[in-house]
């Protein structure tokens, strides 16, 4: 692969060339942009009425001033709503996984089954939640058809409720990533190799032996990946209950996450807040994404002799 | 004996499965079944046959002079469209560029890039609006596709299938056939990674026509709304006074015509799912 010196020096010049519109894109809506924020977040700058209050310096009294309102409340709300999604998708996903892998279930229709469950993933966020505020509404048509059905006397409203609302964004979530999320398990699980499985039921083990003491171990990494990448989903967690609650993260603001709370700062044109708010979530988001770079070098080296023929069998697996 | 537990599993699992779908396709079908109804009918709760007022309901979105739904779907065809565009030849050409030379920031440009992977794009959106304010591109659409020149999560996807499927020989022989650089790029290289660019194009289409929170921030004319902002504008209307054959037609409009190409194209996207990995 090692090209001859000579070669080098004249070609090196178009790799520079190719990448550089990524890096000037980049640097143009990203790079100087986020230093923008860090750099206001520092300064008291706001709309008031008409008047543009600032920029002046004003130290970390931005961050002081997030600490005291609620930023700590909003932080619990979209723990609290990233979990409610987060723990049936990943219980249901390993589920699913194990049964479209397991040779012994011949499960007929798995592409039907996968076409169906990811669907969901790609439909309008802000459509589903204007979907479902209009069928859980509170004379909405759950409401009337349990109430036809005699499950209850008056209509339950979901969306004056804390946890009806909650219970609502996480189902939301739910719907809208177990179907990705049971993919990418079962691609890392068709990844195994099917000695260990053969040489397991060769050993008697029983399916629930198999998948606690051979599949789960040997897709850590995939499960690492999909934990953080999914807390990163959590964090910018905004369509879904800003549609669904109007932007006001009903009731008494429980359902108010990160992303909505800067949204808000964003549209009063509070800067100096907004700018406060963002560098917190960076940070968040930086330990994170190094989290996911460290777990996709540990991935890719133990994959580095199969490389070359890393795509096509699962293609054909999954066309299957 | 060894049978039995088998196919008790078999049902389970058939059981749990039809469940699942019902759920995912419960309400989408009780949307298209909506919009077919009127706002009586609707009011009196589910139905599983449709009714007939799909087109008075089609007529009464298309004829809201609040809710400029031609000029939406133009708008949301046009961004997502220059995104799609943007983010998969620029990602290819990117990928290529680390891929088949060696140049000393190779190494750093590579390791950038996979840093900076799933970094939301919200944690510079306060930077981003001022910026775009001073240029005077606010209330504009090239804000909305021009950032996806630089997208991550693209560029790792081509990178890892140029490694599975672009030999560098290929590259070495349209050099020796006198081929300039750019031209083996365009000529040689793209056809090469039709798949992988297929796939990409129809993600990075997807997430922009579902993107809300940039969007809602930059256009505030109507005339330059995309889908997202009409339905949100819809949810902060006066909801009670609206005729609901009306929203879920309007629902119906942002959404099927992304399902529709779902299902035609299902086969390659969910097979794209599980080589990616990576997805924003």
């Amino acid at each position: 692969m090692k090209k001859v010196k000579g070669n080098e020096v004249s070609y090196a010049k178009y790799g520079y060339l190719f990448i550089a519109p990524f890096f000037i894109a980049f640097l143009i809506f990203q790079f100087i942009p986020l230093i923008q924020t860090i750099y206001y977040s520092f300064f008291e700058y706001y709309r008031s009425g008409l008047k543009i209050i600032g920029p002046n310096p004003v130290g970390f009294d931005n961050y002081a001033a997030l600490f005291e309102a609620d930023f700590g409340k909003y932080a619990g709300n979209t723990i609290i709503m990233w979990v409610i999604g987060f723990v049936p998708q990943i219980l249901i996903s390993l589920l699913l996984a194990a049964w479209f892998t397991d040779i012994r279930l011949r499960i007929k229709g798995k592409q039907f089954f996968k076409v169906v469950i990811y669907m969901p993933n790609l439909i309008m966020a802000s459509a589903f939640a204007m979907l479902f505020f209009a069928l859980f509404s509170d004379n909405g048509p759950v409401n009337s058809t349990l109430i036809s059905m005699g499950i209850i006397a008056k209509p339950f409203r979901f969306l004056s409720s804390v946890w009806g609302t909650r219970g609502l964004v996480g189902l939301m979530n739910f719907l809208m990533w177990f179907g990705n999320t049971t993919i990418l398990l079962m691609a890392a699980v068709m990844g195994i190799n099917p000695s260990l499985f053969e040489a397991a039921e060769l050993d008697g083990c029983s399916p629930r032996q198999t998948f606690f003491r051979v599949t789960l171990p040997m897709i850590r990494p995939i499960l690492i990946y999909v934990l953080i990448t999914s807390m990163i989903g959590g964090l910018q967690m905004f369509d879904v209950p800003q549609i669904l609650t109007n932007g006001k993260g009903t009731p008494d603001r429980t359902s108010m996450t990160l992303i909505m709370y800067l949204n808000n700062h964003l549209f009063s044109k509070n800067y100096g807040m907004a700018g406060a708010v963002s560098v917190i979530l960076f940070v968040i988001a930086a330990v994170l994404c190094l989290a996911v770079y460290f777990t996709l070098n540990a991935d890719d080296d133990s994959k580095r002799i199969r490389k070359r023929d890393r795509f096509k069998p699962r293609k054909e697996a999954i066309n299957g | 004996m060894d049978k039995k537990p088998s196919h008790a599993r078999t049902v389970i699992a058939y059981i749990v499965l039809i469940i699942l779908t019902f759920l995912c396709l419960f309400f989408f079908y009780i949307l298209i079944v909506n919009a077919t109804r009127s706002h009586p009918q609707i009011q009196k709760g589910f139905s599983f046959i449709p009714g007939h007022s799909f087109m008075k309901n089609l007529r009464s979105v298309l004829n809201d002079a609040n809710i400029p739904v031609i000029s939406g779907i133009k708008n949301s065809l046009i961004v997502s469209s220059l995104s799609a565009i943007l983010a998969t030849y620029f990602s290819a050409l990117t990928a290529y560029g680390l891929y088949a030379y060696d140049f000393k920031l190779k190494k750093p440009a590579f390791v950038f890039i996979m840093l900076i992977l799933v970094m939301p794009t919200q944690v510079s959106a306060m930077g981003f609006i001022n910026l775009i304010t001073k240029m005077g591109m606010l209330n504009t659409l090239y804000p909305l596709f021009l950032p996806s020149i630089a997208a991550p999560a693209v560029f790792y996807f081509m990178y890892s299938y140029m490694q599975s499927s672009l030999p560098l020989e290929l590259v070495e022989a349209a050099r020796i056939d006198g081929s300039s650089e750019f031209h083996t790029f365009n000529r040689v290289v793209i056809p090469i990674m039709k798949p992988a660019l297929a796939v990409q194009a129809i993600f990075a289409f997807v997430s922009s026509w579902n993107n809300y929170f940039i969007p809602a921030l930059v256009i505030s004319d109507n005339s330059k709304k995309t889908l997202p902002i009409l339905i949100a504008a819809l949810r902060s209307a006066d909801f009670l006074k609206f005729d609901m054959g009306k929203v879920y037609m309007l629902i119906t409009i942002a959404i099927v015509p992304i399902i529709i190409v779902y299902i035609a194209l299902s086969k390659y996207i969910v097979a794209g799912v599980a080589l990616g990995g990576v997805k924003e």
